[in-house]
């Protein structure tokens, strides 16, 4: 197993963090402190026009979370990643991400002049300069993913941010169907309700994995995965 | 199920500026003036209207799903919902509904997704995504002002009902609209509308029964002009 990974790496609290996964690699999260998030945005990397399309994945799957089995489509139809590994059972596809504003007003405002690399950071920023140094812009934005983050929605359509989901340990992984652009950003949730701004680290891990056979989990999950396999198998031939 | 909200506006079609007909599977594109007001009508109900807003000057400032939702912390938007861009803008409030509910999160139907949701043979019938390039070609080629697909975020889907449970499931319900049902918007800054009047023939969002709906747009209140002029 561990002669898998190609590397480790910990990704520091407000940090942004990109890197073209290849198809056949996977990248597992852990959380290092109790109450992480990793916003995240996905693109095909051979082809930025083609990017993670949050309402595709939860119309598919019937689904408003994330976790084991369930798959993130493209505007495509095809599969950029597939949840292969959860530990939570529960990430957030419908916060979205901080911004300055918000975290001017939720935390003050503290520039690099006075507070070195434990300034206010927010999480819109980090993804657009992300973005740029792939020549892709504000344009490229699309609905984020957050990792170890849970929103819960009453019947009456209300929003309900759950603290102390995540725990030191939590963990996912995200299988790559297709050489897949992931842009990272460890800011807090912009819903969390903690006062304090508080740097949560995760740890990254990349590894090589086996193509999933015919009886795969993520594969099998639905009917409409198996449709989405077979098409990001033949955007391949 | 909660209670829903219904609003009617005190605008009267015959004073309109525009009143048009769009069939299911036909775009409209057009600007609205900051203060001027945009009515869309389901005609014979339960027709999906999916809609993308842009800030009419910078079309990377446009609606985001997630900054709407999660500003008003609710998912349903009705009366009193304010669109957010992804600049954080205030691009339109609605000021009135006399649906109730209307959809941000089930995104736009597309031939690919078809083939996902349905079966692989499905390609080849319209859709939304199809119907929405078709409107930013041509809106691209008439005003020399660049739409394309990068630009077709996550949309509103005016009139559809997308229920999701506190469990995280996520399901297409019968509609909650009935002929004559109405949204109107107030533009809070000079936007552009896009609309794919959706041609789903898969699912009950139009009542397996796509039809036509109306779009009118009003000028500003006379109270409102010292505001927005």
């Amino acid at each position: 197993m561990n002669s898998s990974v190609l590397w480790e790496e910990t990704l520091p609290g407000s940090s942004t963090w990109s890197h073209i996964l290849k198809r056949g690699t996977a990248l597992r999260l852990e959380a290092l402190e109790d109450n992480c998030n990793v916003g995240a945005l996905l693109l095909n990397a051979d082809n930025f026009s083609e990017r993670l399309n949050l309402p595709d994945t939860l119309k598919a799957q019937h689904i408003a979370r994330l976790t084991t089995g369930a798959v993130l489509y493209s505007d495509m139809a095809r599969i950029l990643c597939s949840i292969t590994d959860d530990t939570l059972g529960w990430h957030d596809p419908l916060g979205g991400c901080s911004d300055r504003t918000l975290v001017e007003k939720k935390y003050g405002a503290s520039t690099y002049q006075q507070a070195r690399n434990n300034w206010h950071q927010n999480a819109l920023d980090g993804f657009l300069i992300e973005l740029e140094k792939y020549g892709l812009n504000s344009r490229d934005l699309m609905m984020n993913i957050n990792f170890f983050s849970k929103v819960e929605v009453h019947d009456d359509g209300s929003m309900h941010f759950i603290p102390n989901h995540s725990k030191a340990g939590s963990a996912v992984e995200l299988r790559a169907e297709m050489n897949t652009l992931v842009i990272l950003n460890t800011c807090q949730h912009p819903m969390d309700p903690d006062p304090i701004y508080a740097q949560r680290p995760v740890k990254l891990t990349l590894k090589k994995v086996e193509a999933p056979g015919p009886d795969d989990p993520c594969r099998t999950s639905r009917p409409e995965n198996a449709r989405g396999f077979t098409l990001t198998e033949r955007y391949f031939l | 199920m909660p209670e829903k909200i219904i609003k009617t506006s005190p605008r009267l079609p015959e004073d309109a500026i525009v009143s048009v007909t769009v069939d299911a599977g036909d775009p409209f594109v057009h600007e609205i003036r900051a203060g001027q007001y945009v009515r869309i009508v389901d005609l014979e109900g339960n027709q999906a209207v999916d809609t993308l807003f842009y800030n009419a000057h910078n079309y990377a400032d446009r609606y985001s799903a997630q900054d709407t939702i999660r500003e008003q912390q609710n998912i349903y938007l009705t009366t009193g919902t304010k669109l957010i861009s992804t600049e954080r803008n205030v691009l339109l409030t609605i000021v009135a509904d006399t649906c109730g509910r209307h959809d941000t999160l089930g995104g736009a139907c597309s031939c690919e997704s078809n083939m996902v949701r349905y079966d692989l043979e499905k390609r080849s019938m319209h859709a939304c995504r199809q119907t929405f390039l078709k409107g930013a070609i041509d809106w691209s080629q008439h005003t020399g002002h660049s739409l394309d697909k990068r630009d077709l975020t996550a949309n509103i889907n005016f009139f559809m009902n997308v229920p999701v449970t506190p469990a995280g499931q996520l399901t297409f319900a019968d509609g909650v609209s009935d002929a004559g049902k109405y949204v109107e918007l107030r533009a809070e800054m000079d936007t552009l509308i896009a609309v794919s009047n959706c041609p789903q023939l898969n699912n009950p969002c139009n009542a397996y029964n796509p039809t036509p709906i109306q779009i009118l747009i009003w000028n500003a209140d006379e109270a409102d002009k010292s505001i927005h002029v």
